[in-house]
Order: structure tokens, then C-alpha cells, then sequence
């Protein structure tokens, strides 16, 4: 390298002579950083989706990549283009990858038996097998036919159920729907809380 | 006010610094010194629970100098309405309203009607205290039998006018009062107002931001009605800059009101029935008037539209459309009743989708103590939480109070997908909804709420495939046949699918629908949910607009979709004078245009589209219809805002000062010292601390409040198991001033506790002068203020915050009064297992609290005599550590008072 091209190489000469003045650019740039790219440019595919901690609703850019074991979450960002947020998001949002890919994510369903000091392993047909036996009962030994003056009650008071606001609308209508039909009114959800 | 919203909604906070950067003036009025505080230009320090006080005192001012935006408030509200002679204040009756029932601790509404007017249902009055009667009255508010033909009085100077009735209330709510009961001094109380008032008329506008900081109070609706007040004496609602902007806390705890799950509601505020209506007709007649103006007289069009989306061909003309499938409710079926049910053992099964109540909900030992009493419980979640593995770590576990082996329930845990893994809609805090595109497929046995509940509905049709009894034909009718994608048994639900069905289908052509007008009760229509009908309008999902905000004006219409009929501002009619013209150029949002004949501007109108403003409607007239041109509240009973409410809020037509249910200090306005209407609880496992006129407070003299950090996520489950959140906020804290650490020996980064009658917790002591001890009515009163968010699970855990408090609800919503509480705190580690349990006994026998303490709502002197509203202490619930009743009590009277849980039963 003559010195020429070695004073050449040295950023604040490149700042003070080219046209990155301010030394936020090209001028700042080594030939190693230059080669690096963002993670997200390996996305093969970028998802629209919605920050799901608090309600101001940040839109999110989720870039999808893949490899041999499938489909994976490379990494999220704020969408720009959001009238609400303008491609924001606060440290819960920004550690939202994490939320959706961190090793504390749960993959099988697990059971306690009654009495049980340790969980075992279920499979999810099994599960939903034994559930729905589980409701039937809950439901008979909790009906209500009448008031008693003889009004119609027609429910069970039998079972609850107690929901977070990350469930979907279309999750929480089914889950209205679902168990008006099969009686139980105490359905309720983190609003009131 | 109510909020921390740089630290709980940090980037929606940036138009706050926006609009400051613009010019305008941030007031923060909070009882700490928070991240919002620090970017607001002032910042005023209260009590924690002392708000009403305070915007009493605005409203006094507003009203005793002339103050307020005459003319919109003369047009546009009901302030010339006369109320009805019988009606009795709490000036005249120390801090009652007239109607109150001591025995019951509730209100009969019907002397707080405007002349003319016909009463309320009879229902109502009765079912007051035991249901959450705030949201009973659905979308349409409180129901009046006429909109027309109220007698008013437009000078506004009519003794029983609700302008003069309004001046009267509040007239000792003066700054010599607000500063001995908020501890706000009089010069920062006069620049409140001051900055309130000149930055609201014709071209300015202020808007009202709050949080749970006000829902989470006994009185909770009436902080709100407070805040309302003021914002529409000022002219505040339906202009652009100017509302009561409530921030909701959670992705889409807006579209879970909206869409409910919730006991009280069916889809669009539809009420659900009562035992007591008779059939569908009946139910319509009950939740609104027969000449009530406005959308919500067609209540019927929603409510058969609902039903066919629900029974499909089952539900015919001749059935009612299987109205009477729909289960009744008769009292209190609410989130805290339903877990004292369960320590009672009257419940037998409990899903838990994707929330977490051993560390979130109040009284969080109430909580785990009701898991352990279920036949099972069923938890679906992306992690591991306190709440399924409460058998084993919970707090209870130490004490001896849950014992794994001895502890009968089974519990599932499904592992949940998340919010990238499935498709479907949030609706955030200003009611639009946004699509989320799956990014991914869930692993393992992980899968969406939709899959879940699908599945579990699909195999309980198949199991009682051919049932012949009765009860099971709601089930076996249900329409559920959505589309499905993949194969198997399992296949994954369409949310789209889902979306389109609440959008609504004309079942004649199979159309999607447009809007909620074209709704119809001839069975023609089928639409889950009527206020989201038009996101689906002309076939497009419209949550799933996504125009840059650069490629589109600021209202941003093109931006997701707000319900309904993707308005933005709501009540924008008031955005223009009573002749339809903007107030003025820089405040312009709607208008009439008189060349067109049709209102238009940047947002969606929210009128009629064709009815002129100068229009007047025939007496007796009903619906749309009614809606005088002036009317912008279309979906009021009268068409216009109220500032005194005739009806629909249970604890007052007007919000009245009360200190909270645990309180250092007398109510120095009234006898009347906590609302006389909260709903108290009088058990053995929910005891309270001692407020005035009980003695023993001074056991616990401190106030507490508690909130959010913006590193961590409510209940914890969403962030402290993620290490970058962990790492940011690792530890549960404690703040004091320098004068409490002083007085009660407290170092900085030392272990302190926190007790109350209910739990002590541990916390590391942080002393800032971010709290400030308040000089009140001649006394200093220290607040204390703790974050919530951990508990025994996760990367960073801590004592469970919640377990501090009890549970006294507002009896509007059956909201918990969370934000406010009283408390001692004490230097050095808190002691553990048995010894915990005696440390607490000691504390409650040092108080005197018994069963009885916190349960005498009424303690005005009228001629009503006391009573206890009480609730059974359950002999046969599990071992739970008893409160020592031993303990002399001076205050109460014998325990021989009505029962109200008898009555309860009996009803």
C-alpha cells in the first residue's frame, strides 16, 4: 500500500474529502463492514404482523428465512410505513424475536395428575380427548335448569374461563360462542381486570 | 392523568412529543414522578386516589367563571335538561344520592330521571348490585323510554337544570379543599385550570389521556364521568386534538370488550339475557326505548344477526331464533365472584388462555387457593407460568397452604402459538383492527386459541352426536362448519374465515355485508359482532389496508380499519357548529355540505349522512330517524352528551369524591367516607385494612400504589422469561422518598417489605425523591409505589406485588380497586413459611380487622340507620389463614345484619 492510497484509507480523510461529511456512511465504511449485510437480507419473505404487548398497536415487519429444519423467524422490526407508530417499537417489541423463538417456549402438552408432585407427557389427541369428557362433567354438575322462582337459567356454573388480551377477535368469538352454547357464563378476560 | 404513558406506551407517546414539539402544553397530574413527568412540561403530584377531588374542583372552576364553551355545551349536551324534583344530592344528603338502600348498599335510579321522562325498567333497579350494570345497557348507553319531549330549559338557569344541579354539586370542590384533600397546592390546582381552559374553545383543543391508573378504583367509571365532564363543558369531544383518550394496556383488550369475553356481554355490547326476560321480545324491550333515538333502536337487527350467526338454519322465525339457546345470567359472575366460587368449591373446571392470574389478578393467594380447590384446570400458554404450576410454586407452598400431594387438581398445559405463528386481528387502544399475516408454522403441540377451541367444539358436537336431551341441542344446533386448512383430523381453522362470518353475510345472495345498516331481524342477515360489520366491506378485508402514511393524509383511513364504519373520531358531528360549520378553519374535521346536502370532511361522518342540521324531529319519533340535527351523540338515548347521567351508572349520576375503600384520611367533604355503592366482599381469605371511622389505620399508614414498567409485560409471562428484558429491569423494587426511608430506617438497594392484612413482599428499597410526601389537612402522608410484574417463574423473579391487595370492586364494571390501597413497609426480609402467616395475623390483630372491617359502606348521618353488606364466610373452604376475629372490635355492630349472600340466592 503506497501512502497515498494508506492516508487514503483512513475515514476522516474520506470525510473531509468526499461526500459523506458527516461520517455516517461510505466514509465510515472498512472493506470488512462493507461486505456485512443486515440478517434481514437473507429473509426470503417478510410478514406483516402487530407488536402483541401493549395496545398502541405497532405494525411489525416479521422476515421469515429457512434452512433444512423449515421456516424460521430471522428477526422482527417496526414497519415504517405505520401511521401509529412510524416504525417504532419499544424494548418489549424490539425483544419480541426473542419472545417468539427463545428456548422458554413450551412445545408438547404436559399433564399433572391430581395429587401429581411431577408433569408427564400427553399427546395433544389424547388431551383433547380427555378434555372433552372433563367439560361434559363439569358442565352436568354444575347445571343450573331454573332460578328459584322457576325462571330458565339453562347454564352450568361449572366452568370458567379467564382470558388475555393477546387472544385474537377471531379466537374470542369462538370461545364466546362456544361456551354460551354449552352453558357456562362466567367467561371472562383480562378487560376486567 | 391515570397513566404513565411514556413508560407503558412509549410509542404512542411520541405524538404527545409531537404535538409539544408543536406547541402544546403536557400536564402531568400523578401521584409519582415518572418517565412521563419527566417530559411533560409540569408535572403535579397527588394522592393516589384522590382524583374526582381534583377534577371537581376543575369543574367548580370552570363553572363558578364562566368558563366553559357555552354554546357547544348549551347544543350538544344535555346541561338544559330539567332532572326530576325528587331527585336528592350529595349535597343534601351527606354524600349520598337519593334512592340509596342501605341494606343492599345499592341505588334505585328512578328519582334521578329528567322531568318527563318515563322511569327506567324495573329491572334495573334490582339487579343493580349484583351485575356489572355500567355495560348491561350495551352499545346504546342507558336506555330512556323517549328521546323527544324532555323538559329543558335553554337559559340554563332553572334550579333543577343539570347545568344549575352540576354548579351545585361541586361548589365545595373549591382549591382550598382540592389542596386538603389531594395534597395539590392551590397555585399548581390554578395553573391546571388555567392550562385546561385556555387551551380549549373554538380553535384550540385539549385532549384527556388516561389508564388503569383510573379504571382500577372502586369508583372507577366515575374518575372517567369526572374527566368526561370537564372535556365537554370545554368542548372537547368529537373534535380533532380533543377526546378522553382511554390507553388500553394489552394487544387487543379492546377487541376482547368489543368481541367479549366477558360474562355480562354478547358481541357488540349486546347485554347478555337475564333470568328474568321472558323471550327475545322481551330482551329487546328491556335494553332499549321504544322512542329512544338513534342506531342502538335497532338493537333487534344486531341481536337476530348474532343469533343466525350462531344457529345458522336452527334459528328460525318461528323459534325466536333460538334466543332461548342462550344461557341466562342473574348476578355477579365476574372474574373475583367465580374464583370465591371456586375456594367454595362450586366451580369444577377453569381455562386459563393465555393469562395468568396467580401473579396478575388481585388477592393473587385468593387465586391460587381457588386452582387448588378444581377438578382441573386447563392453561394454554407460550411458557411456563405461575399459574399452571401453582401445585408447586406457588407462595402457598411455603406456608403449608398447598401441599402437592394433598392437592386434587389435574392440570393441562397446551403450549400456545404466537402472534407470528397464526392469522387474525388485534383491535388496538383507538378501536382498529390490523390483520397479522402468518410469518411461520408453531412447533410441536403448539397451536392458536382458534385451533383449540374449534377442535375441543368440534369433538364435544361429535360425542353428543344424537343426544336426545335438551340441553344439549345449543351445542348440537351450533353453526360451525368455518373452513378449514390442511388435512387430518386436526386440520387449522380459518381466521379469515372467522372474520368474514363477524363481518356478516346477507344470507339471501351470500354477500358479504358493508355495513351495520344493512342489518335486518327477519333472519336475512347473519354478522357475529354488528359494530365490526364493514371490515369485510366489499369484499376486502380492510384490517388489512396498509397505505403508508406517507401515501395518505393524517387521519391515515387507509391504514387498518376502526370500528364502526372506519371512523376515527367518534361523535365527529361535534366537530362542527350546531349549523354544521366547522367551529373554526384550524378545528375543521366535519362538515354539512349545503351544496351536496350531505355531510363530509377528512373523517368518516359520524351522523346521519343526509340529515341536515337545522333538522327537527317529530315528537315521539324513534331511531335514526329522532336524531335532531343538532344531536351528534347518536348513540344516546336523547342524542345528546350527559353530564349528569339520568340512568346507566349504578354509584351516581354525577362523580362525587370518596376516599378509597383503604384510605389514611376522613373524607373531608361528606359523612359519607368510601362510595356507597362499591362492591365489598366480607370474607375470611379477603380481609382489609381499617380506613375511617374504624380505628386501626394507623397500623397501616402508609399509601400504596403499583404499576408498570415499560421493560416488562403485565403478569410477567411475555417478558421475564426473554433475557433482554430481564436483564433491563432484573429485580422487583420498592420506591420511598428520603422522608420515609428516614422515618422507617429504609436504605437504598437494602431488602425492605411491603405488608398489608393481606401478604407482606419483599422488594429491594429504592429511595428517590420521585416520591413526594404529600402535607394534607395539616398531616404528611407518605405514598409507596412497587411495578407488579414479577413472581416465582422466569429468568428474574420476585414476590408476587398483586398478593398485596384485596378484593373491593367498582360496582359499575366489577373492576378491582388495584391502584390504591394502604400499607406499612418495614426495613429487612420479610419472615418466611409458618412464620409468615403469624407475622400477618399480628398485623391484622394489632388493626382490629375482623370478617366485619371495610364491609359498613354507609357511614353518612342521614336518617338511615347502618347495615352491613356482607358476604358468607365459607366454613367448609379450604384451610385458609383466618383473619383473628378474637381481637376486640369496636366498630362493628353484631354480626345479626342482613346477609346479602342469602338474599343473594333467594333472588
Amino acid at each position: 500500500m503506497g501512502v497515498r492510497e494508506w492516508i487514503r484509507s483512513w475515514p476522516v480523510y474520506r470525510q473531509l474529502t468526499g461526500a459523506d461529511r458527516l461520517g455516517r456512511g461510505d466514509a465510515a465504511a472498512s472493506a470488512q463492514s462493507r461486505e456485512r449485510q443486515p440478517r434481514t437480507a437473507d429473509a426470503d419473505r417478510v410478514a406483516g404482523s402487530v407488536c402483541p404487548y401493549c395496545a398502541v398497536g405497532c405494525a411489525q415487519h416479521v422476515y421469515v428465512g429457512s434452512d433444512d429444519t423449515g421456516e424460521h423467524v430471522l428477526q422482527i422490526e417496526g414497519n415504517p410505513d405505520s401511521p401509529v407508530s412510524r416504525g417504532r417499537l419499544c424494548p418489549k417489541g424490539s425483544a419480541s424475536k426473542q419472545l417468539v423463538t427463545g428456548e422458554h417456549r413450551e412445545e408438547r402438552v404436559l399433564y399433572r395428575p391430581a395429587y401429581g408432585t411431577e408433569w408427564q407427557e400427553l399427546d395433544l389427541p389424547t388431551a383433547m380427548d380427555m378434555l372433552t369428557d372433563r367439560v361434559l362433567d363439569a358442565r352436568r354438575k354444575g347445571w343450573q335448569e331454573t332460578d328459584a322462582d322457576g325462571n330458565p337459567l339453562r347454564r352450568t356454573q361449572g366452568i370458567a374461563s379467564l382470558g388475555g388480551a393477546t387472544l385474537d377477535n377471531e379466537e374470542n368469538y369462538l370461545i364466546k360462542k362456544l361456551f354460551t352454547a354449552l352453558g357456562a357464563v362466567q367467561i371472562e378476560n383480562q378487560a376486567r381486570i | 392523568m391515570g397513566s404513565n404513558m411514556a413508560e407503558a406506551h412509549p410509542v404512542g407517546f411520541q405524538w404527545v412529543m409531537e404535538a409539544k414539539a408543536r406547541g402544546a402544553r403536557v400536564l402531568h397530574i400523578d401521584p409519582r414522578f415518572t418517565r412521563t413527568s419527566a417530559l411533560a412540561d409540569k408535572h403535579v403530584p397527588l394522592r393516589a386516589g384522590s382524583d374526582i377531588a381534583l377534577l371537581g374542583g376543575v369543574i367548580n372552576h370552570i363553572l363558578s367563571n364562566d368558563l366553559d364553551f357555552r354554546e357547544y355545551v348549551q347544543a350538544y349536551t344535555n346541561a338544559s335538561f330539567l332532572v326530576s324534583e325528587e331527585f336528592a344530592d350529595t349535597e343534601d344528603l351527606d354524600g349520598l344520592f337519593s334512592g340509596y338502600d342501605p341494606e343492599t348498599g345499592t341505588y334505585d335510579t328512578s328519582t334521578w330521571q329528567y322531568e318527563n321522562g318515563f322511569p327506567a325498567n324495573a329491572v334495573e333497579g334490582h339487579r343493580h348490585r349484583e351485575q356489572s350494570a355500567g355495560e348491561q345497557h350495551g352499545s346504546g348507553g342507558p336506555k330512556l323510554e323517549s328521546g323527544t319531549g324532555i323538559a329543558t330549559d335553554e337559559t340554563l338557569r332553572h334550579p333543577r337544570c343539570v347545568f344549575q344541579v352540576l354548579k351545585r354539586h361541586f361548589s365545595r370542590y373549591t382549591p382550598e379543599m382540592v389542596e386538603r384533600i389531594c395534597g395539590v397546592s392551590r397555585e399548581d390546582f390554578l395553573e391546571v385550570c388555567r392550562a385546561w381552559t385556555s387551551a380549549s374553545g373554538r380553535e384550540h383543543t385539549a385532549a384527556l389521556v388516561y389508564s388503569v391508573g383510573w379504571t382500577q378504583h372502586s369508583m372507577g367509571a366515575q374518575y372517567i364521568r369526572a374527566g368526561a365532564i370537564i372535556q365537554l363543558l370545554l368542548g372537547n369531544i368529537g373534535r380533532p386534538g380533543g377526546g378522553v383518550l382511554a390507553l388500553r394496556g394489552h394487544a387487543s383488550i379492546q377487541g376482547s370488550t368489543d368481541i367479549p369475553t366477558l360474562y355480562n356481554l354478547l358481541p357488540g355490547y349486546l347485554p347478555m339475557p337475564d333470568a328474568r326476560h321472558a323471550g327475545k321480545a322481551d330482551y329487546v324491550e328491556s335494553i332499549r326505548g321504544t322512542h329512544q333515538k338513534g342506531y342502538w333502536h335497532h338493537a333487534d337487527d344486531y341481536l337476530v344477526s348474532l343469533l343466525k350467526e350462531y344457529w345458522g338454519e336452527a334459528a328460525t322465525e318461528e323459534n325466536d331464533y333460538a334466543f332461548d339457546h342462550l344461557p341466562r345470567i342473574d348476578g355477579d359472575h365476574g372474574t373475583y365472584r367465580t374464583v370465591m366460587d371456586m375456594i367454595d368449591g362450586k366451580v369444577f373446571g377453569y381455562f386459563l388462555l393465555g393469562q395468568n392470574p396467580a401473579v396478575g389478578s388481585a388477592h393473587g393467594r385468593l387465586q391460587r387457593l381457588g386452582m387448588a380447590n378444581l377438578d382441573w384446570l386447563v392453561v394454554r400458554d407460550l411458557t411456563m407460568i405461575e399459574s399452571a404450576e401453582f401445585w408447586r410454586n406457588a407462595p402457598e407452598i411455603e406456608t403449608g397452604e398447598i401441599i402437592p400431594e394433598q392437592c386434587r387438581t389435574e392440570v393441562f398445559f397446551f403450549p400456545a402459538a404466537s402472534h407470528v405463528e397464526k392469522e387474525g386481528t388485534f383491535t388496538q387502544t383507538q378501536r382498529m383492527l390490523q390483520w397479522r399475516d402468518r410469518a411461520v408454522a408453531p412447533r410441536g403441540d403448539q397451536r392458536s386459541e382458534l385451533w383449540f377451541i374449534y377442535h375441543l367444539g368440534r369433538l364435544l358436537q361429535r360425542t353428543l352426536a344424537g343426544s336426545a336431551d335438551d340441553r344439549d341441542r345449543p351445542l348440537l344446533d351450533l353453526a360451525w362448519d368455518y373452513r378449514t386448512e390442511g388435512d387430518g383430523e386436526f386440520p387449522e381453522p380459518s381466521a379469515d374465515d372467522v372474520l368474514r362470518r363477524i363481518n356478516g353475510v346477507d344470507l339471501t345472495t351470500g354477500e358479504l355485508l358493508d355495513s351495520y345498516l344493512q342489518l335486518r331481524s327477519d333472519g336475512t342477515t347473519a354478522s357475529g359482532c354488528w359494530i365490526y360489520s364493514g371490515v369485510y366491506a366489499g369484499g376486502v378485508n380492510r384490517a388489512r389496508n396498509r397505505t403508508a402514511r406517507t401515501e395518505q393524509d393524517e387521519t391515515a383511513l387507509e391504514w387498518g380499519w376502526a370500528w364502526p364504519a372506519n371512523r376515527r373520531v367518534l361523535y365527529n358531528r361535534a366537530s362542527a357548529d350546531p349549523q354544521g360549520r366547522p367551529w373554526s378553519e384550524r378545528k375543521k374535521l366535519v362538515w354539512w355540505d349545503a351544496e351536496r346536502r350531505e355531510w363530509t370532511g377528512h373523517d368518516v361522518p359520524d351522523f346521519p349522512a343526509t340529515t341536515p342540521p337545522g333538522f327537527e324531529p317529530e315528537y315521539g319519533e324513534a331511531g335514526p330517524g329522532a336524531l335532531a340535527g343538532d344531536d351528534p351523540f347518536i348513540m344516546q338515548a336523547d342524542g345528546k352528551a350527559w353530564l349528569f347521567a339520568p340512568s346507566g351508572v349504578v354509584d351516581g349520576p354525577l362523580p362525587t369524591h370518596y376516599e378509597p375503600h383503604e384510605s389514611p384520611m376522613p373524607n373531608l367533604l361528606y359523612g359519607q367516607q368510601a362510595s356507597p355503592a362499591r362492591k365489598v366482599y366480607s370474607r375470611e381469605d379477603n380481609p382489609s385494612n381499617p380506613a375511617p371511622p374504624e380505628s386501626g389505620g394507623e397500623v397501616f399508614p402508609f399509601v400504596f400504589t403499583a404499576a408498570r414498567l415499560t421493560e416488562h409485560h403485565t403478569a410477567g409471562g411475555m417478558s421475564r422469561q426473554l433475557a433482554y428484558l430481564s436483564e433491563l429491569q432484573p429485580a422487583l423494587f420498592v420506591e420511598v422518598s428520603p422522608q420515609l426511608a428516614a422515618e422507617r430506617g429504609l436504605a437504598d438497594l437494602d431488602w425492605a417489605h411491603v405488608v398489608t392484612s393481606r401478604a407482606a413482599v419483599d422488594a429491594r428499597v429504592m429511595v428517590t425523591e420521585r416520591m413526594r410526601p404529600l402535607r394534607l389537612d395539616g398531616r404528611v402522608v407518605h405514598q409507596v409505589w412497587m411495578p407488579y410484574h414479577w413472581g416465582p417463574s422466569g429468568k428474574v423473579d420476585g414476590d408476587i406485588v398483586n398478593d398485596l391487595l384485596g378484593v373491593v370492586l367498582d360496582p359499575n364494571t366489577l373492576i378491582q380497586e388495584s391502584k390504591v390501597a394502604t400499607c406499612d413497609i418495614r426495613p429487612g426480609r420479610r419472615p418466611r413459611g409458618r412464620e409468615l402467616l403469624e407475622y400477618l395475623a399480628g398485623y391484622r390483630r394489632r388493626a382490629g380487622v375482623t370478617v366485619e372491617t371495610g364491609t359498613h359502606v354507609m357511614t353518612a348521618h342521614t336518617a338511615a340507620s347502618d347495615a352491613t353488606v356482607s358476604d358468607t364466610a365459607t366454613p367448609d373452604g379450604p384451610d385458609t389463614t383466618a383473619p383473628d376475629t378474637t381481637a376486640p372490635d369496636t366498630t362493628a355492630p353484631d354480626r345479626a345484619a342482613p346477609d346479602r349472600a342469602d338474599r343473594e340466592e333467594d333472588a
